[in-house]
């Protein structure tokens, strides 16, 4: 194997596929060859770097120069300068948002955006060519697996596991040991370890990096799990509209064959292990691990009642256990580090690391990790960069459509499934949408609620009736049209949806209603009772108003199709709020910017 | 593959070419790299850098380069900095001296005297 001086690390996430990365790698390429440079410095395609909003992302080792936004124009600059002659080209350094330092002098750990993370599941994303099975058993990849299979019986795995506190990522936060325990003591011939790669929260995109950016990671620890429980057969079910993703799953599983790290024998031992790849229908409900099943087994992608749970009777009728892709992102780190190592990240109650994805009215948008126990402030703060244009920031929803809203008062509580549950949020699978002082709450809430009532399978009343029911009455709120006793309906309906749906979409549907209800109430009571929108948001409830720049042209007046405008000449104007029909034309006709919604 | 030895072998051998993406105390050569630097004949000593530590199989070296350091008299000149010790800067670095400087600075730990610019001053 040659060695190379320099390697130049170009992100092929989705994101930065999107803004263009492959014609950088071509480009890279052809300049490298052009200088006589092409045996000295590598070009490598990664996984996400996680800081999307600045991509195409590049980086430069040894340095660990952070290179953002990079045209196919600026490689040639790039080659020139940096990797023939050393200098840093500075006008193409990542420059933090928050401290405005550019990050020419420091490499990648030492940026605001990365200083504060601890990447565990994401540790080889951006760092690893993840169509190199050679790149990941050089850092450690499959010596995990190894380890499990020559020197630890199945019960062994799952003590380590259950004593490393590990919880699921992929929405309840059920302890993943207890989980493997089940499925092995279930007796069968065939058992199925199934890892969910659906992520249907539409705010996260955590398990699509770490499929794209690391998948051997997911598979050993599939082929780990599946020893563990006594499977032979592993099942990913994985979003159709991820096609980076399966492609790299797909070429990493054949990878792992040739290796003989799947297959027959694995490592010399008894154990074999196989996996396929279904890809996922698309609907949101489909991430629900009993319908995903009956997706993957051909079926109508509905829930059913449990029990039977699927560590009993799972996939094709045989005992099966279920798994999040970022959960299983830390599974061969235990395994090869111990259970002491991971509890001591986090809180004893949520054991190491969790990903978020952090969108919305934030400076750094992106993939961030940090120890569970935080406080949320680190996270919006240091690592977010904070609320752009100078705005206030109001509440952040974690958990999606099935989560809850955390007001600015609590902004110093610890982020760990506990604390998030305690306020009537909740972790969910890290979706994390940050809002500032121009989000209107009611309207959010509208929106989730909207995004189930069109996801809900239709399976059982209270989901299928019961939150249409809800979306209405939001809707007429934002529409001006709420009545009295309209919050009090919302709670009720609420309450007989969560306790009587047969499945997690409808029994958490209605939580981004109760808790904007419980944290902003007082804007509610504005659009019902004054007829208001505080965050001047809904458009049905703004007022169009002349300020004291008016100049008295009449200009508006002569354009207002229902007279709602008077004055005269010269002097300042005024709208009748009950005539307007907030048509917009005044705003528009008017030259001195006189007209605002209000 | 059959065993964890197997397993090691395919580590060992990709580590080394990766190294450089870990963040683990490395020894770092940097070469001065400007236009003064690369006219004074800096690239055939950088490449001579990359041969001796192939050769020698060298993990935890990188080498990197940097722009003009502002002494353009004394190229082409180059920084060993080794983990927790100060810095140290060769003048007037040709091929023929890379070996001496890998062996006994970077691998031994004692760097070359005559080489430094210690030397040149006195
Ligand atoms: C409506 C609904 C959608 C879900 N979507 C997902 C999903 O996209 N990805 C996921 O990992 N879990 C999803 N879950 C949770 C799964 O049912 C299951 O709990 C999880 O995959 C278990 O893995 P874990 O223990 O590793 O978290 C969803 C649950 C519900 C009720
Ligand atoms: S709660 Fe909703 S999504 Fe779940 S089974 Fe019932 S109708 Fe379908
Ligand atoms: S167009 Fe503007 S300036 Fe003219 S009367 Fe209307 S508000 Fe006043
Ligand atoms: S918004 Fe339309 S209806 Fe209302 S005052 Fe202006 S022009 Fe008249
Ligand atoms: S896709 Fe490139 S940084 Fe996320």
């Amino acid at each position: 194997m040659e060695l190379y001086r320099s390697h130049v690390l170009v992100c092929g996430g989705t994101g930065c596929s999107s803004s263009g990365s492959a014609k950088l790698i071509e480009r890279f390429e052809d300049q490298l060859k052009e200088k006589g440079l092409d045996k000295e410095v590598k070009v490598v395609r990664t996984g996400c770097f996680g800081l999307c909003e600045a991509g195409p992302v590049v980086i430069v080792y040894p340095e660990g120069t952070f290179y953002s936004r990079v045209k196919e124009e600026d490689v040639d600059e790039i080659v020139s300068e940096h990797l023939l002659k050393g200098r840093k080209v500075q006008h193409l350094v990542y420059v933090d948002h928050k401290t405005h330092e550019s990050s020419v002098q420091k490499s990648l750990n030492e940026i605001g955006f990365y200083k504060q993370q601890q990447r565990v599941a994401l540790r080889n994303c951006g760092v690893i060519d993840p169509e190199n099975i050679d790149e990941y058993i050089a850092f450690d990849g499959y010596q995990a697996l190894g380890k499990a299979l020559t020197e630890m019986t199945p019960e062994q795995v799952i003590q380590v596991i259950l004593d490393s506190g590990l919880r699921g990522r992929g929405g309840a936060g059920f302890p993943t040991g207890k989980k493997w325990q089940f499925a092995r003591a279930s007796q069968a011939e065939h058992k199925y370890f199934v890892c969910n790669a659906d992520e249907g929260d539409p705010g996260a995109f955590m398990d699509r990096s770490l499929l794209e950016g690391d998948p051997h990671a997911i598979l050993e620890a599939m082929a780990i799990g599946g020893y563990a429980i006594g499977a032979d057969e592993g099942w990913i079910y994985v979003r159709a509209e991820y096609p980076i993703a399966v492609k790299r799953l797909e070429k990493a599983i054949e990878q792992a064959h040739e290796y003989g790290l799947l297959g027959k024998n694995i490592f010399g031992t008894d154990f074999s292990f196989d996996i396929h790849i279904r890809l996922g229908a698309g609907a949101f409900v489909c991430g629900e691990e009993t319908a995903l099943m009956a997706s993957i087994e051909g079926k109508r992608g509905e829930p059913r009642p449990k029990p039977p749970f699927p560590a009993v009777k799972g996939l094709f009728e045989s005992p099966t256990n279920i798994n999040n892709v970022e959960t299983l992102g830390n599974v061969a780190q235990i395994i090869l580090k111990g259970a002491d190592w991971f509890k001591s990240i986090g809180i004893p109650t949520s054991t190491g690391t969790k990903v978020f994805a952090l969108g919305g009215k934030i400076n750094n948008t992106g993939l961030v990790e940090v120890p569970m126990g935080v406080p949320l402030r680190t996270i919006i703060e240091d690592i977010g960069g904070g609320i752009p244009n100078g705005k206030k920031f109001k509440a952040v929803q974690t958990g999606g459509p099935s989560g809850g809203c955390i007001p600015a008062s609590l902004l110093d509580i610890s982020v760990d499934y506990d604390s998030l549950t305690s306020v009537g949020a909740m972790m969910g699978s890290g979706g994390m949408i940050v809002m500032d002082e121009d989000n209107c709450m009611v309207d959010i809430a509208r929106f989730f609620l909207d995004f189930t009532v069109d996801e809900s399978c239709g399976k059982c009343t209270p989901c299928r009736i019961g939150t249409r029911r809800m979306l209405e009455i939001l809707q007429r709120i934002t529409e001006g049209k709420g009545q009295e006793g309209d919050i009090e309906k919302l709670e009720t309906l609420a309450e007989n949806i969560k306790a009587s749906a047969l499945c997690g979409l409808g029994q958490t549907a209605p939580n981004p209603v109760l808790s904007t209800i419980k944290f902003f109430r007082d804007e509610y009571e504005a659009h019902i009772k004054e007829k208001r929108c505080p965050a001047h948001h809904c458009q049905a409830l703004l007022n169009y108003e002349i300020t004291d720049a008016c100049r008295g042209c009449t200009a508006c007046a002569r354009k207002c199709p229902v007279n709602a405008i008077s004055g005269t000449v010269k002097q300042k104007h005024v709208i009748d709020t009950q005539k307007c029909i907030k048509c917009g034309n005044c705003m528009a006709t008017c030259k001195f910017g006189a007209i605002i919604k209000n | 593959m059959k065993s964890l030895a197997d397993l090691q072998a395919i580590r060992a051998r990709t580590l080394e070419n990766i190294n450089m993406r870990k963040d683990e105390d490395a020894c770092r050569v940097i070469i001065g790299m400007a236009t003064c630097g690369i006219a004074a004949g800096a690239r055939p000593v950088m490449l001579a850098f990359m041969d001796e530590i192939a050769k020698r199989n060298l993990k935890h070296v990188t080498v990197s380069q940097t722009g003009c350091i502002g002494m353009c008299r004394y190229e082409p000149m180059l920084d060993v900095v080794l983990p927790g010790q100060e810095k140290v800067t060769y003048i007037h670095v040709k091929p023929e001296m890379v070996p001496r400087i890998v062996s006994e600075h970077i691998v031994n730990g004692h760097p070359v005297e005559e080489y430094t610019i210690g030397a040149a001053k006195d």
